[in-house]
């Protein structure tokens, strides 16, 4: 069985290669490929899962060990996957919710010349994050984790052409190179702290290293985590990635790819734990980001600007509950999957209205469309339910652990988090509810544009309102077929473990007390945009509204601090470089160009001097070892 | 020794011995059947020469020598899977051949270099034709004087050089005895055998003619010289040992000889015989692997050859040269190590930065390579002087990937072109990558491979020899050969940033669409290139398998 675990990993690659080498003669079936082989590997995913279900608990961990790529003795490189509950669960997700998007992206991309290319990309993306769940060491998860953001790269610019979706691309990569500088820091302590970089043997030796350099390393990690999840410092990079096409946003930039950050907080849990300050950051950086995420969507009049604020700070939550521990793994995870599908079909929700509204993603220009996308509405709808944590949904199973959670963590700490995370839910129903009443209720605000073309919204091809409504099935069922009976606790709580923690409140409590917030985000947002017309040009709106609006000034204070500190520092450095580094290194240079110069007269084209050399050559050769014997 | 003495000795052997007492010799057929498959087609070559009309020569030709190659490499892995490579390893036909690991590697990666170096002989797609006829990179008439009228009536004719498929498969078959020779005449005639095709082929440049004769005539007065020296070096170790066998020599050197060749007994043990003979073949092998300062060839004549023999010659002769030094060095001179380590050590440094150094001011692309490859042989020879299992292995997996990446690299080269055939001068590769990011980002993988980039085959060869060169005692060595990586390293991306990030010359040149000869060699590069690199691991256990010499 575990021979499959690499067909996981080959079958989007041969996709990827495939689809970027095959040239023009595969446009014509190119996403059809590309489709198909995602769904094989599903499909060997879902053969896999079922022979892991057939196994005790114990055994539920396979190894796949392909070759070794440095054998060295003391640095040993292997090329081995693991395949245990919590990189199924992943598997299962990824190449789900990416087959379903790449059946979407069918009929979404239909008009774009370069399909072939971008599910060529989207196929290097699978391939890539299987590799970064799948991987048995850090330094492969480091593969995948630099191969899921040069397919993030290059699908934010996928639209290349706008020089907005351009730059975004490179934001992305930049703020995300900080990360991933993280990332190899924490792997090089780690190779200097335990001599190896495999999962088992780390995190197995967890207590031989000193909790001083255990906290250097979790403090790299998270930062890598906040790289890649759009987590506060590193966030500024998740709203401009909106740039690219749709199920970009919906597949990479909601459900899967920026949980990655989680997955790692989750699978170094052994390094967390051992590491209470770090964790302590942790769950501060989730909780800043959980409502920072949650204002910036309640600003945004770009529904999928509005959408990405959302998914920050749902991460956020998933973060903040991987910050408490063995308390909140399971449930960081738990969420992590229900939010990949009501966050997937979401977007793929609003992909679907600016299908039919001409690109058009400002809401305030939307208005009324139940009536003509009624499927849209209805899967958008149920995600949106979701979200906001509707009893029965399921957001609400997961949401509502990790609130929980947060009060189990105990003391002030646990009172601050858990009353963030219950103020997070408030919002969080203020903001989705707004999204969809200016959608989908209300009167039609859309106008004809400067060329005289009215958009007439309607509903989408059936390529894409089946992934729209299994995503939807998704939505309303996952978290109660994971939360009744604490299956998923049960499923990967042998990888993860599991604590109850001691709530200074009952469960009950939280619960009803999320319902109440719950009532209250909604009730707002309709006295807000429900009761009353939506003005079809933006109030001007208090400071904290309009601060909001430029993502609570993320930019302008890394451009103030970053840019122009980066700026001054770059300028001495690059006095200090002209004046010394480039004396001794161009000295360097000019004298080897120099010394080259010189030898190249040797080679002056005539037999008789090679000739020459030769012989004198041979006369030092036979001299030389005359002398070795002589001394 | 005197006259008589070698008078009496042959008189008298013939007088005691009867004829009818010559033994038969013993040849193994079936273990020498990858060197006489090659031998044999090139005969059929000569014969196809002579008999099959002109219009199908050339199909005939490629027929014969690719099934030929193919053929003889399976008959490699035939042998290698019986274990001839390990348990079976022995000397065969009376004493000249050794059939071991290195022997059968070494020979494996001469015929598939022969035959992705084969593709790009057969490509005839890249020049323009002429006269409404297909041609090569080859004249069409060898004898005809450039630029004479009987070479204008040679190409009105469409004639074109199929000689050189059978030069390739004799130069070939020299080169898979090279590196297996066991005995000193057996190692001269195999240098001879691959040497005299490929002066030959060096001279056959359809464009450019002048210079390629040129180049010809200087790789032959040099080679031929070289061979001199070697052939001296031959007659004072035999003169020293009383024989030409390398298990007898290396018997004599050790000093567990029993039966003294009383004709030879004044002479026999006599040190300065050795050194010097020593001295003198390892120079001539120094001078066909282009190690410095023996080196002085290789530039003019990588340059002035049509590039697909360049390839081929950079490649192949290589690894005959490496794998014949190899055998000499642990099975007739290990006992000489002390004194012959210091002196290759000395080699091998001023060769890793003479290349390394000289190659930052060339201008042209192929002379860039020339001095590449003499760097890596500076490289090689560090893996050599590491006179340790690992040593051997790393030195055969290095040649199995150089190999690979030189001939890719030179293919490449012959697509860019303009109106007076290929392109070299490096400043018409400016902004290539702009016009054709395929065929430049293949080049830059390549170059990344010479550089020594991880994840290719380069990274993986060098980290091989450079490990097993610390390992065997030489750690200053391979401090010397990161530096010269270091500098080599610029001026391989110097040529990646040419091509990438300067504007293209409005006159600049065309990169030529191949047909899939070409584009099977560049493709079987990258691909070894990149497997090599990112999983060498099967590659590496294959050649430490194959890393014992039978002596």
């Amino acid at each position: 069985m575990e021979n499959l675990i690499a067909l996981l990993v080959a079958a989007p690659l041969l996709g990827a290669v495939v689809l970027l080498c095959g040239g023009r003669r595969l446009d014509a079936v190119g996403h059809w490929i590309g489709t198909l082989l995602s769904s094989a590997s599903f499909v060997i995913g879902v053969v896999l899962f079922t022979d892991l279900l057939g196994k005790n608990a114990e055994h539920r961990t396979l190894m796949q060990h392909l070759w070794t790529w440095v054998p060295v003795e003391g640095f040993q490189a292997d090329v081995t996957f693991r395949l245990d509950q919590l990189s199924m669960t992943f598997v299962l997700l990824i190449t789900g919710v990416g087959s379903l998007i790449h059946l979407y992206s069918v009929g979404y991309m239909e008009h774009d010349e370069r399909r072939r290319r971008f599910f060529g990309y989207l196929n290097l993306f699978l391939a890539a994050m299987l590799i970064l769940v799948l991987a048995d060491n850090y330094l492969l998860l480091y593969v995948g984790w630099e191969g899921v953001g040069l397919a993030s790269y290059l699908l934010i610019g996928f639209w290349q052409h706008k020089p907005s979706a351009a730059t975004a691309a490179k934001k992305a990569f930049l703020v995300n190179r900080v990360g991933d500088m993280g990332l190899s820091i924490a792997i090089m302590l780690m190779f200097t702290t335990f001599g190896t970089f495999a999962f088992g043997p780390v995190l197995s030796h967890v207590g031989d290293a000193s909790e001083g350099k255990l906290t250097g390393i979790a403090l790299m990690l998270l930062l890598a985590a906040c790289g890649k999840s759009a987590q506060v410092p590193l966030q500024s990079w998740l709203g401009d990635a909106m740039e690219g096409p749709t199920p970009v946003s919906a597949l990479i930039h909601a459900a899967t790819m920026v949980t990655a950050g989680v997955y790692l907080i989750v699978r170094s849990g052994a390094i967390f734990n051992a590491a209470p300050d770090a964790q302590l950051v942790v769950t501060v950086v989730g909780a800043v980001t959980l409502l920072f995420g949650a204002i910036v969507g309640c600003a945004k009049d770009d529904i999928k600007k509005a959408l990405a604020g959302s998914t920050m700070s749902q991460i956020g939550y998933m973060v903040l509950a991987a910050g408490l521990g063995p308390i909140g793994y399971v449930f960081a995870i738990m969420h992590l999957v229900t939010h990949g599908f009501f966050k997937a079909g979401l977007f793929l929700g609003a992909g679907s209205v600016m299908h039919g509204m001409n690109d058009e993603v400002d809401m305030r220009k939307y208005g009324g469309l139940r009536k003509y996308m009624p499927v849209t509405f209805i899967t958008f709808g149920l995600g949106y339910l979701a979200i906001i944590g509707f009893p029965g949904l399921s957001g609400f199973f997961s949401k509502d652990k990790i609130i929980e959670a947060a009060f189990a963590k105990g003391g002030t700490e646990g009172w601050i988090l858990g009353g963030a995370a219950l103020l997070g839910a408030a919002i969080t129903a203020f903001y989705m509810t707004r999204v969809m009443l200016m959608t989908f209720f209300g009167e039609k605000r859309w106008q004809p544009d400067e060329n005289g073309h009215e958009p007439h919204p309607h509903e989408s091809p059936r390529t894409m309102t089946i992934p729209m409504i299994v995503l939807a099935f998704g939505s309303v069922f996952a978290g109660g077929i994971f939360g009744i009976g604490d299956r998923f606790l049960h499923w990967l709580e042998p990888v993860t473990g599991h604590e109850e923690g001691n709530s200074p409140v009952s469960a009950l409590t939280v619960t009803l007390a999320t319902m109440v917030v719950l009532v209250i985000g909604v009730a707002i947002a309709w006295a807000q945009y429900g009761r009353r017309p939506v003005p079809a040009v933006a109030p001007r709106g208090s400071l904290l509204t309009r601060a909001a609006r430029r993502d609570l000034l993320q930019d302008d204070f890394n451009h103030v601090v970053l840019v122009r500190g980066g700026e001054h520092l770059t300028r001495s450095l690059v006095y200090v470089d002209h004046t010394l580094v480039d004396g001794v290194v161009n000295g360097t240079a000019a004298s080897m160009g120099g010394l080259s110069g010189r030898l190249r007269k040797l080679q002056n084209g005539y037999a008789r001097s090679y000739a020459v050399s030769m012989f004198g050559g041979a006369a030092i050769l036979v001299a030389a070892t005359l002398l070795m014997r002589a001394v | 020794m005197s006259a008589t003495a070698v008078h009496s000795l042959w008189t008298t052997a013939a007088g005691a011995d009867p004829i009818s007492k010559i033994p038969t010799p013993k040849i193994e057929y079936g273990q020498l059947s990858p060197t006489l498959i090659i031998l044999g087609a090139a005969l059929i070559g000569v014969l196809v020469e002579a008999f099959v009309p002109r219009k199908s020569r050339y199909y005939a030709q490629v027929f014969v020598s690719v099934v030929a190659l193919c053929a003889a490499f399976a008959a490699v892995v035939a042998l290698a899977a019986d274990g001839y490579g390990t348990t079976k390893a022995h000397i065969a036909a009376m004493g000249a051949i050794a059939v071991d690991g290195p022997s059968l590697f070494l020979q494996g990666v001469i015929l598939l270099s022969g035959l992705v170096g084969l593709f790009t002989f057969a490509e005839r797609r890249l020049d323009p034709e002429a006269h409404g006829n297909r041609v090569d990179s080859f004249a069409a008439q060898g004898a005809s004087v450039p630029g004479s009228d009987s070479e204008k009536a040679a190409v009105k004719a469409g004639f074109t050089t199929t000689e050189v498929f059978p030069l390739l498969l004799f130069a070939v078959s020299g080169m898979l005895v090279f590196p297996s020779a066991n005995d000193l005449l057996t190692l001269f005639v195999a240098l001879e055998v691959f040497s005299l095709p490929l002066y030959l082929l060096c001279a056959l440049a359809r464009r450019k003619r002048l210079l390629s004769q040129e180049a010809a005539v200087k790789y032959f007065l040099l080679g031929a010289f070289a061979s001199a020296f070697t052939l001296f070096g031959i007659a004072l170790l035999y003169g020293y040992a009383g024989s030409m066998s390398y298990a007898t020599i290396a018997q004599v050197v050790d000093g567990s000889i029993t039966n003294i060749n009383p004709a030879l007994a004044d002479t026999m043990g006599n040190d300065a015989l050795l050194l010097i003979g020593g001295a003198m073949i390892v120079m001539g092998l120094l001078f066909k692997v282009g190690a410095v300062p023996f080196h002085m060839w290789t530039p003019d004549v990588y340059q002035g050859a049509p590039t697909p023999v360049t390839g081929f010659m950079a490649a192949a002769t290589k690894v005959a040269a490496f794998g014949a030094l190899l055998r000499l060095l642990y099975v007739v001179l290990p006992g000489l190590r002390w004194d012959w380590r210091p002196v290759m050590w000395g080699v091998a440094i001023i060769t890793m930065l003479g290349g390394a150094i000289v190659a930052i001011t060339q201008t042209d692309i192929k002379r860039l390579l020339a001095y590449s490859s003499i760097a890596h042989a500076g490289f090689i020879l560090a893996g050599v002087i590491a006179t340790t299992r690992d040593g051997v292995s790393s030195v055969l997996f290095y040649l199995g990937a150089y190999s690979f990446v030189t001939i890719g690299a030179f293919a490449v080269v012959t697509l860019v072109r303009d109106a007076g055939g290929e392109a070299t001068h490096l400043s018409k590769w400016a902004g290539l990558g702009r016009r054709s990011p395929l065929v430049a980002a293949v080049f830059a993988v390549f170059l990344l491979s010479f550089a020594g980039i991880p994840l290719t085959a380069g990274f993986a060869g060098k980290f091989a020899v450079f490990k097993a060169a610390a390992a065997g005692g030489a750690a200053p060595l391979v401090v010397v050969g990161v530096l010269s990586s270091a500098i080599a390293a610029f001026f391989y991306i110097r040529v990646i940033v040419l091509m990438f990030f300067s504007e293209p010359r409005p006159d600049g040149p065309t990169v030529a669409v191949p047909s899939p000869l070409t584009m099977a060699t560049i493709g079987v590069a990258v691909a070894a290139t990149l497997v090599l690199g990112v999983a060498p691991q099967y590659f590496l256990d294959l050649a430490n398998q194959a890393g014992v010499f039978v002596r």
